[in-house]
């Protein structure tokens, strides 16, 4: 894979992964 | 005498079921496609851009709508003011509509369940799906759709009666339990089939197709309107479902938390499925010796002929294609439970309807419907109603929505003090900004341009009478029905939200 490849998917990985993960973790421990 | 509302279970519970409504076949076989075309890796910021700016605070603001108004989004649009309920019938026809079609490609899918484990398709699985499954007829035509295919239909017939079992147990005990099985399950699955897919021969080749960005094409403006379309038909928005589903959140619920994990959720398994599908087509291009450029496919296509081409050269083949039609059928049928959910609300709401009897009235009006699609002419109609129904339809109801709450009955200010009330994040300025300019203003651009290529030529090289009758007329149809409703009298709740929480306290 290209290194602009790798950038991307790392990237897109991380924003989109990442906002899942930030706001579960939001949830857990604000309740309701 | 009116029926009590009922409520999720758990905040588990309705997350699962908001997720499990946006996720849907879409996810699997159009985002793929759709970021392949629009340059590939470069297609990523302005998909990202649109999550943040439109998809994010759309679910929010329908959230929001959803609990403060406490009804199906008929009644909802009613208690904003009595001149928007036809949007909500708007939407209610749209549903409708898409879930006639819906159940139809999930009963392919359950189908092709079976044919996995032998691999039926044999070598020609274009031929085999076109001519020996669907036996689709030489052309379209308006008066002649052939008789109905048996071996589709029963799928169909299957997909139904399991679908309406589920919404018949109602909301907690149908919609919510079944999500909580299934969604995980469909998780787990799909990691499986990704995992698998990232570790054959040549799958770089396929993610590098993939995420390689193509820069220079960050500078044409239908990039940006194919990233803020994917993201808006892949969250189910303006079709009523999210603000159904929100309908039933106890009172102090979080909607704005609730709309980031919603929203994140579903282009998560967008990425995902965006990854297993290349890998796979990078596989299959190491075999062939062709080029991924000549295999890359969308929708149909994609899942019941391209797919089934990979399947055959993978080693334990039948297991992978189970694994991959299992995955289309989850994702598909709790998108399909939650279109119907919009139906069951609404109409049980405005004519006293039981639930139990309004699953029985709308499901079985929706299956006969359904039939129209196992013809051998049922294929080309799916085609260009899909077309129409999502493309004036969906986008027509999203402008309204957001035209009519946030400008002309100026709902900012109450929604987010609604919303704000009971979650640490807060909507503000930047959410205004993004839904009161940056949403309509795209959404309307979108909308005009459909409008001009529809009217310009015929969709899909059909007979004009036949776009003519089940495109336009469909949609002429639809709004003429939203525009009869609202003048019933509301019949199973209180339209006044005070009354009603009154009666509720009692």
């Amino acid at each position: 894979m290209s290194t602009s490849a790798i950038i991307m998917m790392i990237l897109s990985m991380v924003i989109i992964w990442g906002g899942i993960a930030v706001s579960a973790a939001h949830a857990i421990r604000h309740g309701k | 005498m009116e029926q009590k509302r009922e409520q999720w279970g758990s905040r588990l519970g309705f997350v699962l079921a908001a997720i499990g409504s946006a996720i849907g076949l879409g996810n699997i076989w159009r985002f793929p496609y759709v970021a392949y075309k629009n340059g590939a890796g470069a297609f990523l910021i302005p998909y990202i851009f649109a999550l943040v700016t439109t998809g994010i605070s759309f679910v929010a603001l329908e959230f929001v709508v959803g609990k403060k108004y406490r009804g199906s989004a008929p009644l909802c649009y009613f208690r904003i003011n009595k001149h928007m309920e036809f949007v909500g019938w708007w939407q209610f026809a749209i549903s409708f509509v898409i879930m006639t079609y819906y159940a139809v490609i999930l009963a392919w899918s359950l189908s092709y369940i079976g044919f996995s484990t032998t691999l039926a398709w044999g070598n020609e699985t274009k031929d085999f799906f076109y001519n020996s499954y669907l036996q689709v007829s030489p052309g379209a035509s308006v008066t002649n759709f052939g008789g109905v295919v048996w071996q589709t239909l029963v799928p169909v017939l299957v997909i139904w009666a399991v679908t309406l079992c589920i919404s018949y147990r109602g909301v907690r005990n149908g919609i919510e339990k079944i999500s909580r099985i299934v969604l995980p399950c469909l998780a787990v699955l799909f990691i499986i089939f990704v995992i698998r897919a990232v570790t054959l021969p040549g799958a770089a080749v396929g993610l590098n197709t993939f995420f390689e960005p193509s820069w220079s094409q960050l500078k044409d403006p239908n990039i940006w309107m194919a990233a803020y379309a994917q993201i808006f038909y892949s969250l189910s928005l303006a079709m009523g479902i999210m603000i159904t589903y929100s309908s039933y959140l106890p009172k102090d619920s979080d909607t704005t938390n609730n709309a980031y994990i919603t929203a994140f959720s579903n282009s998560g398994f967008s990425l995902l499925s965006g990854i297993g599908i290349f890998a796979a087509l990078g596989f299959m291009s190491a075999m062939s010796g062709k080029p991924i450029q000549d295999l890359a496919a969308g929708g149909i296509g994609l899942a019941f002929i391209v797919l089934p081409q990979i399947i055959n050269q993978l080693p334990a083949s039948q297991i992978f294609g189970v694994i991959f039609f299992i995955c289309l059928l989850i994702a598909g049928i709790t998108s399909l439970i939650s279109l119907l959910e919009v139906c069951i609300a609404a109409a049980s709401e405005k004519f006293n309807w039981s639930r139990k009897h309004t699953v029985l009235i709308i499901g079985g009006l929706a299956t006969l419907v359904s039939v129209a699609y196992t013809t051998h002419g049922g294929l080309y109609l799916l085609d260009v109603v899909d077309n129409y129904v999502n493309d004036f339809g969906v986008m027509l109801s999203a402008v309204f929505e957001i035209i009519l709450i946030l400008w002309v009955y100026k709902q900012t200010k109450p929604l987010m003090e609604e919303a704000n009330r009971f979650s640490q994040i807060r909507l503000g300025n930047y959410w205004k900004i993004c839904l009161a300019f940056i949403t309509p203003v795209i959404l309307i651009i979108i909308l005009v341009s459909s409008f001009y290529t529809n009217i310009t030529q015929v969709y899909g090289g059909y007979p004009a009478d036949f776009d003519a009758v089940f495109g336009w007329g469909m949609v002429i149809a639809l709004l003429v029905f939203a525009l009869i409703i609202p003048h019933l009298r509301w019949r199973g709740v209180k339209t006044n939200l005070k009354a009603e929480k009154e009666e509720n306290s009692k």
